[in-house]
């Protein structure tokens, strides 16, 4: 073997050796920064709005603030947001989302017009959210809810604006 | 088709030349395990510097939340505890093939032969990783960081004339705090890093300048070797040993962090990291008046000696056994920091109170590591409680004003959103009753961005004319 081959060889081993510990230090420093990509990302939990007897003889949308427990990294934001009580025919409750599904106004309700009026652009929702007039593309939006132990339970979620259809802002 | 790649950039960039002169550089007495220390710091610098930014990437340097990301970092963040560790063995590490790299040099005479500014340069470098190691120190905000860096900036006090204000400059402010730790964390991040990147390039050039000192011994230095292959082997051995003893290290026993710092603990004892326990040692053997000589002038006279070595040493000799002064200097200066770090782990042991507290410390640390992570809670809006208005009439107008969606553009305090303004002192712009018929007929100016009239009954009208007159 010549000196120049056994140099070559050498250099080419001891490319190939940094090569492979430089690969496997990788491993953790791409873990480590691609951390955030494996988190369950629906950091959205059931918040508390009342006891679900509260809501049983309703004769007009309650308009209920609801305590909203979001992960953001190493915080737990703590907000709150408000949400209107509706009943449905069989007198279950459903919640609707106060965010406009136009330009994400706050909705309020109007005693005197037995309707949800937008005040941005005056969009107006039935009793039950449906949309009845103005420029919203959709009815109001109807979150998660569900009755455990006797009180009424929602899941905050955000919903795309401007579309037809509801779908969910992660 | 390598050849070809390599001549492209051969062309372009001189590579082969570069790399020639890199690794064809020739060592007088051939290759030696003893020459691998500095590539072994070079190695390390830059284990830390990679590990840092990644640190970085989840890491506040704030005092409400230094903490919390480090914690968020250890428990939660994958690799996050084995990253972390890396970096923290990493400092101890540097200290010790540092240690090693100087003894050499000290040893062998190598800063002899026009060597002053190169071994100055090393001099600045060795102050700068010293710099390192106490401003990160700081960063995870836990409780023996907390106190070790209360005393290790409290020293600063010694320092004649301008010692308080040096120590306000450094802390920024009488105590430790946030500011402290933003300064920590810069000169930690981008200075003291900038200026090792510089002085590395200088120490690297000077070194190449006066080229490879060779053994002490002259008859051993007649043959001549190239940097590769050999040296270069040894340098990579040396450097797989070392990120070997640092994973299976980091994998195996994780750094730990403790509770977060807490001023109020009268009791916590401080004790700095392994490294700087010989000097925090030492300053007990000096209180009050002789202070000044123990902290300042014994320090400043041991690191003046040790820059100005190749300026006393000038002799041409460099064999260990006939320079007893430099190096017998240097070891009895080595075995002192010893003997200190020795004497300070014994007393901690046989003072029985010190030794409980300090168990007390360890079982602290352990329990917080045991416990999962909690996050910090943030409130994410600001909120108003209704107790607030003494007055139930504006009470009852801020209950007018989230039904009727005023929150809606002008935000849940009135104080404006990116759709509407502040209405915070409005009544001082509508006066006497202007209010009322404003909200019942918005102006041209208001309708077109947007505002509807208002359509309640009058009480409702007059309870959020009186809220919105209580906005100042």
């Amino acid at each position: 073997m010549t000196e120049q081959t056994r140099r070559s060889f050498l250099g080419g081993l001891l490319a190939f050796g940094t090569t492979a510990v430089g690969a496997l230090l990788a491993i953790p420093l791409a873990r480590f920064s691609l951390d955030p990509l494996w988190r369950t990302t629906s950091g959205v939990l059931w918040s508390d709005v009342g006891p679900a007897a509260d809501f049983r003889s309703m004769t007009a949308p309650m308009k209920m603030q609801v305590a909203i427990e979001q992960r953001d990294g190493w915080r737990k934001v703590l907000s709150e947001k408000p949400v209107y009580v509706v009943t449905r025919g069989d007198g279950r409750p459903r919640v609707l989302s106060a965010v406009c599904p136009h330009l994400g106004c706050s909705i309020g309700w109007s005693d005197a017009k037995k309707q949800f009026i937008c005040p941005c652009h005056n969009g107006a929702f039935a009793p039950d959210g449906a949309l009845l007039s103005g420029p919203p593309p959709r009815g109001m939006d109807e979150l998660d809810a569900r009755i455990e132990g006797g009180r009424l339970q929602v899941r905050y979620q955000y919903f795309r604006q401007l579309v037809p259809t509801r779908e969910v802002l992660a | 088709m390598t050849a070809r790649l390599v001549d492209w950039f051969d062309r372009r960039t001189g590579i082969r030349g570069l790399l020639h002169q890199a690794l064809d550089e020739p060592i007088p007495g051939g290759a030696r395990f003893a020459y691998v220390f500095g590539s072994g710091l070079l190695f390390l610098f830059l284990s830390q510097a990679i590990t840092g930014v990644f640190l970085a990437l989840y890491y506040v340097p704030s005092a409400d939340h230094a903490h919390t990301t480090v914690a968020y970092i250890v428990k939660e963040v994958s690799s996050g505890s084995f990253i972390r560790s890396l970096h923290v063995y990493g400092s101890s590490a540097m200290i010790i093939v540092l240690l090693l790299h100087i003894g050499q040099t000290v040893l062998f005479g190598s800063y002899k032969g026009y060597r002053e500014l190169l071994w100055l340069a090393g001099c600045v470098l060795f102050a700068l990783i010293l710099g390192m190691a106490f401003t990160g120190y700081l960063l995870p905000w836990d409780q023996k960081a907390y106190f070790a860096t209360a005393v290790g900036t409290n020293i600063l006090t010694e320092v004649p004339w301008v010692g308080s204000s040096l120590k306000q400059f450094v802390r920024g402010g009488n105590d430790l705090g946030t500011l402290t730790i933003s300064r920590f964390f810069v000169a930690h991040i981008f200075v003291l890093p900038a200026a090792i990147f510089a002085f590395v390039g200088a120490h690297v050039f000077l070194f190449r300048k006066a080229g490879a000192a060779g053994p002490p011994v002259r008859a051993q230095a007649r043959t001549t070797e190239s940097f590769y292959p050999r040296q270069v082997l040894m340098d990579v051995a040396f450097t797989a040993v070392l990120v070997l003893a640092l994973g299976v290290l980091a994998w195996f026993i994780p750094a730990d962090l403790g509770p977060e710092a807490n001023a109020a603990d009268t009791r916590f004892l401080p004790r700095p990291e392994w490294y700087y326990v010989p000097v925090f040692q030492w300053l007990k053997y000096w209180p009050g008046a002789r202070a000044i000589v123990g902290i300042v002038v014994i320090p400043a006279l041991v690191a003046a000696l040790f820059a100005g070595l190749p300026f006393l040493d000038r002799s041409k000799e460099r064999r260990p056994w006939r320079r007893p002064f430099s190096v017998g200097g240097f070891a009895v200066v080595m075995l002192s920091l010893v003997g200190l770090g020795v004497q300070s782990r014994v007393q901690d042991e046989r003072d029985p109170a010190i030794s409980r507290q300090l168990a007390l410390q360890h079982d602290a640390v352990d329990a917080f590591m045991k416990e999962p992570f909690e996050p910090e809670v943030t409130a994410g809006a600001r909120k108003v409680e209704k107790a607030a208005f003494v007055n139930t009439t504006v009470a009852h107008g801020k209950d007018v004003f989230a039904a009727q969606a005023c929150d809606a553009c002008h935000g849940a305090d009135a104080r404006g959103s990116e759709s509407a303004p502040s209405l915070v002192g409005v009544a001082a712009r509508f006066p006497n009753g202007q209010l009322t018929q404003i909200v019942k007929t918005p102006n041209a100016k208001m309708s077109d961005g947007g505002m509807q009239p208002l359509d309640a009954p009058d009480p409702d009208i007059a309870a959020l004319v009186a809220y919105l007159e209580s906005l100042q």
